[in-house]
């Protein structure tokens, strides 16, 4: 069995990778917990997919060390690859083959005999909801359908660690929490997954750390609440009966809370930040909504809340391009490497 | 797009993933032993079969272009070098037959450059498999065109008058020599395929490489009416041995030295350009 004492799925130390001149990874350092899932989340180009790509065996990093329950990437790789499953940002199953084929093909190749591997690949097209598409050629296949047939092919012998690379990008709502319902079964059975994304609220919704990623380092680390309260200040959502009466409220929740109100896209929305302690936030809140009350605005929906992931993300993003003009203009240059790639 | 929308509209139902039926299949089974290296590579040439199978349109240029080049070279040339067409396609037969299949072993880069484009080869790279076999597997699927371009080659040939002296056995030891040396040659471009960014440059590249070496040899006309500089280059050209060898067993005759030769060289392929590819398979 693996290095389970450490608790560690992932351990990685300063992971350098230079492509040319740009620094995809600028010295990462990683440590994923087993049995949850941890979100790598960062623009496109902050270097999420190289990390991936280095943990999974897949590139040779040029400096630092990775293991992968206790296997180092680089001179046990064939251990770290019976562990581990991957599922890229692009479709690394055959378009030319069918559903079926492409399954009953990797089963084989994880050492399953004929009848089992396509016995197997049937079970996982059926728990997928791909049956109607078993003998259809998989570039046929919808978005939402081909991130499914993606995912089961990772899952054909149950891995350890799942590696999944922005696996919602570009699909529609409906198949984006479809693929996050398949998440949450993985890891329910003991899966550890690493989860690159851009998207925040999908980094909330299913990871239980998160590291964020730009420029090829970790910027910021911690469960998601953590990060929200690292920028040190709550959130008042004010949604309006009557737009109308919206420059009444905006002057009357400036006064009330002392900071400024800012007036959303929807007209009847406002959103201001408040500083200070839960406590002081609070009170805050509470005040500006009797002052409203008292100004005769009627108030449809009231929120207190944590900043967003967005505002921490911009929040964190941020800070680093001014502080060093030049990996900036080296991680822009690294966004064209993962676009070109 | 869900799956109902874009499978056939009305009662279609939607997919829910439940965490029952999920559940099943992601409980752990016992875990297979790994595939044996034999095994695993041809698993990986079942997949090849089956691109042929989706994609039958890829055997063009292993059927027409080979009767093509026969047609117009036999015609071309035959009065002019050997006198009649039937006296040249004797001599020609054999030769037209390992440019044709030389030529197309430059597919196996080009798909192979396909592959890794698409993202399939990330998958293969990630399993606990014998390193070579998905590239194995490849161009023993790419063998299969091998042999099915020569068989259409013979056909032509024996239409138009090819009558070997060697009979079935010799045609088919010959087409067994061919076989052999272009699944070591096929190494070369899977090598390129690995190292060159795009499907038009590993093309690009195999031509520069497959038109002096099927030309300047002894396919079209006898090396004796070349000049001297020629000649020397002609002599050491692995297609020439081939040739030479195939020439000769198809004939009944045959030569053991172009056939070791054959062999030699075949070796060689696989060990320095299969060990460079698996270099850059390992390091990408």
């Amino acid at each position: 069995m693996s290095d389970r004492s450490t608790g560690h799925a992932i351990e990685a130390e300063g992971l350098v990778k230079t492509f040319g001149k740009t620094r995809a990874l600028d010295g990462i350092d990683l440590r994923v917990p087993a049995g949850s899932v941890y979100g790598l989340l960062g623009p496109n180009g902050a270097g999420k997919t190289t990390a991936v790509r280095v943990l999974a065996t897949l590139t040779r990093p040029d400096g630092g060390s990775a293991r992968v329950f206790g296997h180092d990437v680089l001179r046990e790789a064939n251990a770290v690859r019976s562990k581990v499953s991957m599922t890229g940002q692009y479709a690394s199953v055959d378009e030319d083959l069918t559903g079926l084929e492409n399954l009953v093909l990797l089963a084989r190749l994880l050492g399953h005999r004929k009848p089992a591997a396509r016995a197997r690949a049937e079970e996982l097209l059926a728990a997928f909801g791909l049956t109607d598409a078993t003998d259809r050629q998989v570039k046929k296949y919808s978005g939402g359908m081909r991130r499914r047939i993606d995912i089961a092919a990772s899952i054909l012998n149950t891995p350890e660690l799942l590696f999944l690379d922005e696996p919602t990008t570009g699909l529609d709502p409906r198949s984006r929490s479809q693929v996050w319902e398949i998440i949450r079964s993985v890891v329910g059975h003991g899966t550890t997954v690493l989860l690159t994304t851009q998207y925040l609220d999908e980094a909330d919704r299913l990871a239980s750390r998160i590291a964020v990623v730009d420029h090829g380092k970790v910027i910021a680390e911690g469960t998601p609440g953590e990060l929200k309260s690292s920028i040190g200040s709550g959130t008042v959502h004010v949604r309006l009966r009557d737009a109308g009466a919206r420059p009444k409220a905006l002057s009357v929740l400036s006064l009330a809370l002392g900071t400024a109100v800012e007036p959303d896209a929807d007209p009847v929305s406002l959103t201001a930040r408040v500083d200070g302690s839960d406590f002081e936030a609070s009170t805050q809140a509470a005040r500006a909504l009797s002052e409203l009350a008292a100004a005769g605005i009627v108030v449809d929906d009231f929120s207190l809340g944590q900043p967003s992931l967005d505002e921490v993300f911009l929040a964190l993003t941020d800070a680093v391009p001014a502080a060093s003009a030049a990996s900036a203009a080296s991680a822009s240059a690294s966004a064209e490497m993962e676009t070109a790639r | 797009m869900s799956t109902a929308a874009t499978t056939t509209s009305d009662v279609q139902t939607v997919f829910v993933p439940s965490p029952e039926t999920l559940g099943a299949v992601l409980a752990p089974g016992a875990r297979p032993p790994r595939p044996s290296a034999w095994s695993a590579s041809v698993t990986f040439g079942w997949r090849a079969m089956l691109k042929i199978k989706h994609v039958p349109e890829q055997l063009f240029d292993v059927t027409a272009f080979p009767i093509i080049m026969t047609l117009m070279f036999t015609y071309l040339f035959g009065g002019a070098i050997a006198g009649s067409t039937d006296a040249y396609l004797q001599f020609f037969l054999p030769g037209i037959m390992v440019t044709s299949v030389v030529m197309i072993t430059m597919y196996t880069g080009i798909g192979l450059n396909t592959d890794i484009e698409k993202g399939v080869f990330d998958r293969f790279r990630t399993l606990p498999v014998w390193r070579p076999s998905a590239l194995v597997g490849m161009i023993f699927g790419d063998v299969l065109r091998y042999i099915l371009a020569a068989l259409v080659i013979l056909g032509v040939g024996l239409i138009l008058g090819f009558r070997p002296d060697g009979g079935v056995m010799g045609v088919v030891a010959g087409i067994g020599l061919l076989v052999v040396f272009s699944f070591a040659f096929s190494w070369v471009w899977t090598m390129f395929g690995l190292i060159l960014r795009s499907e038009k440059s590993v093309m690009g590249v195999s031509m520069l490489v497959l038109f002096p070496l099927t030309f300047l040899s002894n396919v079209f006309v006898e090396p004796s009416t070349m000049p001297g500089w020629l000649q020397a280059f002609v002599k050491v050209n692995p297609i020439t041995h081939l040739v030479d060898a195939i020439r000769s067993v198809m004939a009944g005759s045959p030569d053991a030295s172009s056939i070791m030769w054959t062999l030699m060289w075949s070796a060689g392929f696989v060990v320095v350009f299969g060990f460079l590819t698996m270099y850059r398979y390992n390091r990408r």
